[in-house]
C-alpha cells in the first residue's frame, strides 16, 4: 500500500531531525559565542534564518510540485504541493513572530518598513495565506485541485520578483546572510549550518508525516465505505455487534455516518 | 488572431451596452480622491504623497474591474463556448487582459485629470509624457495579473473577495515601482523624468507574469 511504503522513512528521518536540531540549539547555545553588538538575544538567529528560509524554500518547492500535478494530473502531487504550501505557511508565521521579536531587540521596534526582507516575506505571506481560502471555495475536488496548482505556480513565480522589486527599493539594513556568512566566525557557522540542516530535515518530516496521515485517512475512509457497501448487501442478516446495548432499529445502520 | 478580436469585440460592445465595469471604476476614482482629501486633510499633494494616492487609488479601482472580467463567461456558458470552439484557448486571456487594458485607460482618460485637478499641487502638463509611460507599464501587469486572479478565482464562492485578497499582494510591487517611477514627475520643484530602472522593473514584472499566464491558462479553461 502506498501509505505503507511512506512509513518505513519516517521513523529514522524524525530521529535525525531531533537529533540535528537537538544538537543544533546545544551548540547555539554552549558552543557560539554571544554577538559583540547584540549579545544574548542574536541566537534567536539559528531559529529565525532557518525557519524563513525552509518556508520560502517550502512556497517555491509546492509550485514545483504543482507543475508535477499539472503535467501528470496524479492527485499525489497535488496532495504533496498542498501540504508543502501549508507547512510553509506556519513556517512563515513562526518567521514572522521570531524575526519581529528580533527586530525590536536589535532595532528597537517590532516592524521595520526600511527593512527589504521583512517586507518582501509580509507580502509573499499574505499572498499565500490567501490559497486555502481560494482552494477551499472551489467545490469540485478536481477543479479545486488544478486552480490550487495553478495559484501555486503564479505564486511561486512571485517570491523571487517580489523580493527583487522590493530589495531595490530600500537600502539594506537586515543582515544579508547568504553569500555573506564569510563574515561569520566559524563557531557561529558551524552552528548555523546544522541548525539549517536541521530545520530543512523538520520541514521534510513534517511534510512527510502530514502526507502519510493524509493518505491513511484517506484509506480508512475507503476501508470504511467499502465495510458500508458490504453491510448494506448483506442488509437482512446483520452481524451480531459486540456491544450488547440496544440499538435502534438495524435498517439504519448503513446509513451510519463513517465520516472520522 | 481573429479570434482574440472577436472576443475582445465581444467584451468591448458588452460593456457598452450594459455599462457595468468602467463608469463604477471611474466613479469610484473619483470618490477615492475625496476621500483621501479628507483623510489625509491636504488640499493639494505632490511629490510621493501624489504618486501614492494616485496608484492606490487606481489599483483599488482596477480590482473592482477584475472581480467582474469573466462573471458573465461563467454564468452565460462563455467558458464552453471557447472550449467547444476550433481555437486556441489562450485567445480567452489575451482577449480579456485587451479588455481590462482598455478599461483601465478609459478610468484612467478620467481620473488621471480628475486627479491633477483635485489634488495634484504641481501642474500634470510637464509630468504628462512620463506619466503615460509609467501608466501604460503599469496597466499592462494590472491587466496581465488581474486576469490572471480573476480566472482563478471566478469559480470560487467568495469570488470578489478571492480577487481582492489574491490580487492585493501580487499588486505590490506594480504599485510600489509605479509610485516610485511616478514620484519625481509629481515633485513641487518640476517634473524630472521617471527613473529607469522602475520602469524596467515593470517591463520586467509585465514580461515573466505575461509568460507565467500563457503557460498556465489552458489549465483554468479545460474541465
Amino acid at each position: 500500500m502506498h501509505g505503507k511504503a511512506l512509513r518505513p522513512g519516517l521513523k529514522p528521518l524524525a530521529l535525525a531531525t531531533v537529533l540535528t536540531l537537538g544538537g543544533a540549539y546545544v551548540l547555539a547555545f554552549f558552543y557560539a559565542p554571544n554577538d559583540a553588538d547584540q549579545g544574548f538575544v542574536q541566537k534567536i538567529f539559528y531559529l529565525h534564518v532557518p525557519l524563513a528560509i525552509c518556508a520560502l524554500g517550502g512556497f517555491i518547492a509546492g509550485g514545483v510540485m504543482a507543475i508535477g500535478y499539472l503535467r501528470t494530473g496524479e492527485q499525489r502531487w497535488d496532495l504533496r504541493s498542498y501540504v508543502a504550501i501549508h507547512l510553509s505557511l506556519i513556517f512563515a508565521v513562526a518567521t514572522l513572530i521570531t524575526g519581529s521579536i528580533w527586530a525590536r531587540a536589535s532595532w528597537g521596534h517590532w516592524w521595520v518598513w526600511q527593512e527589504p526582507t521583512l517586507v518582501s516575506f509580509l507580502i509573499i505571506f499574505l499572498l499565500y495565506a490567501c490559497y486555502q481560502p481560494m482552494r477551499f471555495a472551489i467545490e469540485d475536488p478536481e477543479r479545486q485541485a488544478r486552480y490550487a496548482a495553478v495559484f501555486a505556480v503564479v505564486a511561486g513565480a512571485f517570491v523571487p520578483l517580489n523580493f527583487l522589486a522590493v530589495r531595490l527599493a530600500n537600502p539594506l539594513v537586515h543582515p544579508r546572510l547568504l553569500g555573506s556568512t564569510g563574515s561569520l566566525p566559524p563557531s557561529m557557522e558551524l552552528t548555523f549550518v546544522i541548525a539549517m540542516v536541521g530545520m530543512a530535515l523538520l520541514w521534510v518530516t513534517l511534510w512527510k508525516y502530514e502526507i502519510t496521515a493524509k493518505q491513511t485517512s484517506m484509506q480508512l475512509r475507503a476501508l470504511k465505505r467499502r465495510l458500508a457497501e458490504r453491510a448494506e448487501m448483506t442488509l437482512p442478516a446483520p452481524a451480531p455487534r459486540r456491544s450488547s446495548a440496544p440499538r435502534p432499529t438495524p435498517a439504519a445502520r448503513p446509513a451510519e455516518p463513517v465520516e472520522l | 488572431m481573429s479570434a482574440v478580436g472577436a472576443l475582445l469585440r465581444k467584451d468591448l460592445r458588452l460593456e457598452l451596452r450594459t455599462r457595468e465595469s468602467v463608469p463604477a471604476m471611474t466613479l469610484f476614482s473619483l470618490s477615492a480622491f475625496v476621500v483621501f482629501h479628507f483623510g489625509l486633510q491636504r488640499s493639494s499633494l505632490d511629490g510621493d504623497l501624489a504618486a501614492g494616492v494616485l496608484w492606490v487609488t487606481l489599483l483599488l479601482a482596477a480590482l473592482l474591474g477584475v472581480g467582474r472580467l469573466f462573471v458573465t463567461e461563467r454564468e452565460e456558458g462563455g467558458f464552453d463556448a471557447i472550449r467547444l470552439a476550433p481555437v486556441d484557448p489562450s485567445a480567452m486571456l489575451v482577449a480579456k487582459a485587451l479588455t481590462l487594458l482598455s478599461f483601465l485607460a478609459i478610468v484612467q482618460l478620467v481620473a488621471v485629470p480628475g486627479f491633477g485637478i483635485l489634488l495634484l499641487g504641481p501642474s500634470l502638463l510637464p509630468a504628462l509624457p512620463g506619466l503615460l509611460a509609467v501608466l501604460a507599464l503599469a496597466d499592462v501587469g494590472i491587466a496581465v495579473i488581474g486576469t490572471l486572479a480573476s480566472a482563478l478565482a471566478v469559480q470560487t464562492r467568495a469570488r470578489e473577495l478571492i480577487v481582492a485578497l489574491m490580487g492585493l499582494p501580487l499588486l505590490v510591487p506594480v504599485v510600489l515601482a509605479a509610485a516610485r517611477a511616478t514620484a519625481p514627475l509629481f515633485s513641487a520643484g518640476g517634473a524630472s523624468p521617471p527613473p529607469l530602472r522602475w520602469l524596467g522593473l515593470l517591463g520586467l514584472y509585465d514580461l515573466v507574469f505575461a509568460l507565467v499566464a500563457y503557460a498556465v491558462f489552458d489549465y483554468l479553461l479545460d474541465d
